[in-house]
C-alpha cells in the first residue's frame, strides 16, 4: 500500500463507533484536518489487538486539525492545532 | 480512632493519626481483570518453558534501566551540530541509532520547539510515551486528567506546569495514538553559548522533551 493522501491534503474522520480496539480517539471523529506527513505502512493494530497479523498492512498518516475547529469553545489563537496519528482506513477525502 | 486506642496498652498523650500512619499495602488493592490476567499468562509462560525467571527479570531490568538522560544527551547534540538535528527531525530512528539509541519499532518523531511554536505530547488513549529516549512515563503522564485535559486546553496544562506560552506563538499538540512516539526538541536557551554537550545536556529535563516545560540556563 503506498497511500491515497498527500501532506496538503483535506481529510474527514469517519464519524463511526464500531466496537472493539480502535486507535482513533473519539474527539476526532468525524472532524475535517489536513494531512501533515506520510508516515509508512505499519501492521493495523486494530487487528493485531485480537492476534491476528494485522495485515495487509495500513498507511499510517499525522492529520493537523485547528484546535477552534475541534472544540467549539476552545480558549487559545486560531493557529493553534492537535496532530494525530490516523490510519487510512479512518480517513475520507473533504 | 477511639478504638485504634483502646488497643494500646500503654499510657501516652501524643496524637498521631494510627490510621494514617501505615503505609498500604499493595496487595491490599484488589487484582484488576488485566493484572490476573497478566499474573496468568506470565504463569504459563513459564509453566511451558517459554520464558525462564532471569529473562523475565532481564527484559524488566532492561526496561527500568532506560533514563531520560538518554534523550538529553541526545538534545544537546542536536543543538549543538545542526546536521544531526536535521536527521533527527528527518528520520528519528536513524538518527537515534548513530548515537547508539535503538528506538525499536516505533516510528520515534521528532519535533522542534521554535520562537513560534510549542510542541506537547500525550497519548489521549492510553501511555504511549517514548521509552527509549526517556525511561518511565512519569505517573502525571498517564493520569486521565493530564490525557484528557491537555488537548482540550492545552495552554491552561502548560501554565499549571509553569509554562506561560503567549498568543501570538502556535500551542502544537501531538496525540501519539499508535505507531509514532514523540520527542521534543526544546529551545535552547540563550545565555548558553560555549557550553559543552555535556553542560547543556544536564539542563535538559524529562519535562522538557515532552513539551511541558522549558529548559533554563541556570
Amino acid at each position: 500500500m503506498s497511500g491515497n493522501f498527500a501532506p496538503g491534503d483535506t481529510v474527514q474522520v469517519i464519524s463511526t463507533h464500531p466496537p472493539g480496539h480502535r486507535r482513533t480517539p473519539y474527539y476526532i471523529r468525524g472532524k475535517v484536518g489536513e494531512i501533515e506527513r506520510v508516515c509508512g505502512d505499519f501492521r493495523n493494530p486494530e487487528e493485531l489487538a485480537y492476534g491476528f497479523d494485522g495485515l495487509p498492512k495500513k498507511t499510517l498518516y499525522r492529520v493537523r486539525f485547528k484546535q477552534t475547529d475541534v472544540w467549539a469553545d476552545y480558549a487559545g489563537p486560531e493557529s493553534d492545532t492537535v496532530d494525530v496519528d490516523i490510519y487510512e482506513h479512518w480517513l475520507l477525502p473533504a | 480512632m477511639a478504638e485504634e486506642r483502646e488497643t494500646h496498652d500503654h499510657d501516652h498523650d501524643h496524637d498521631h493519626d494510627h490510621d494514617l500512619t501505615f503505609q498500604p499495602n499493595i496487595e491490599d488493592s484488589e487484582a484488576g481483570r488485566y493484572e490476573l490476567m497478566t499474573y496468568a499468562i506470565r504463569e504459563l509462560l513459564m509453566e511451558k518453558g517459554h520464558l525462564a525467571p532471569d529473562e523475565l527479570r532481564a527484559a524488566q531490568e532492561k526496561v527500568e534501566s532506560l533514563q531520560h538522560s538518554d534523550g538529553a544527551k541526545v538534545i544537546a547534540k542536536a543543538w549543538t551540530d545542526a546536521d544531526f538535528k536535521n536527521r533527527l527531525l528527518e528520520d528519528g530512528n536513524a538518527a537515534l541509532a548513530e548515537v547508539g539509541v535503538d528506538a525499536g519499532a516505533a516510528k520515534m518523531t521528532v519535533v522542534e520547539n521554535t520562537d513560534d511554536v510549542q510542541n506537547v505530547v500525550v497519548c489521549t488513549l492510553c501511555s504511549c510515551y517514548p521509552r527509549a529516549v526517556l525511561g518511565m512515563p512519569p505517573d502525571w503522564y498517564r493520569s486521565k486528567s493530564y490525557r484528557s485535559r491537555v488537548v482540550i486546553e492545552p495552554r491552561q496544562v502548560l501554565a499549571e506546569f509553569g509554562t506561560d506560552v503567549p498568543d501570538d506563538m502556535t500551542v502544537r499538540v501531538h496525540d501519539s495514538l499508535a505507531d509514532l512516539r514523540y520527542l521534543v526538541i526544546p529551545r535552547r536557551p540563550a545565555g548558553t553559548d560555549g557550553w559543552t554537550e555535556e553542560q547543556l545536556a544536564a539542563i535538559v529535563t524529562r519535562d522538557t522533551m515532552v513539551g511541558v516545560a522549558n529548559p533554563t540556563a541556570s
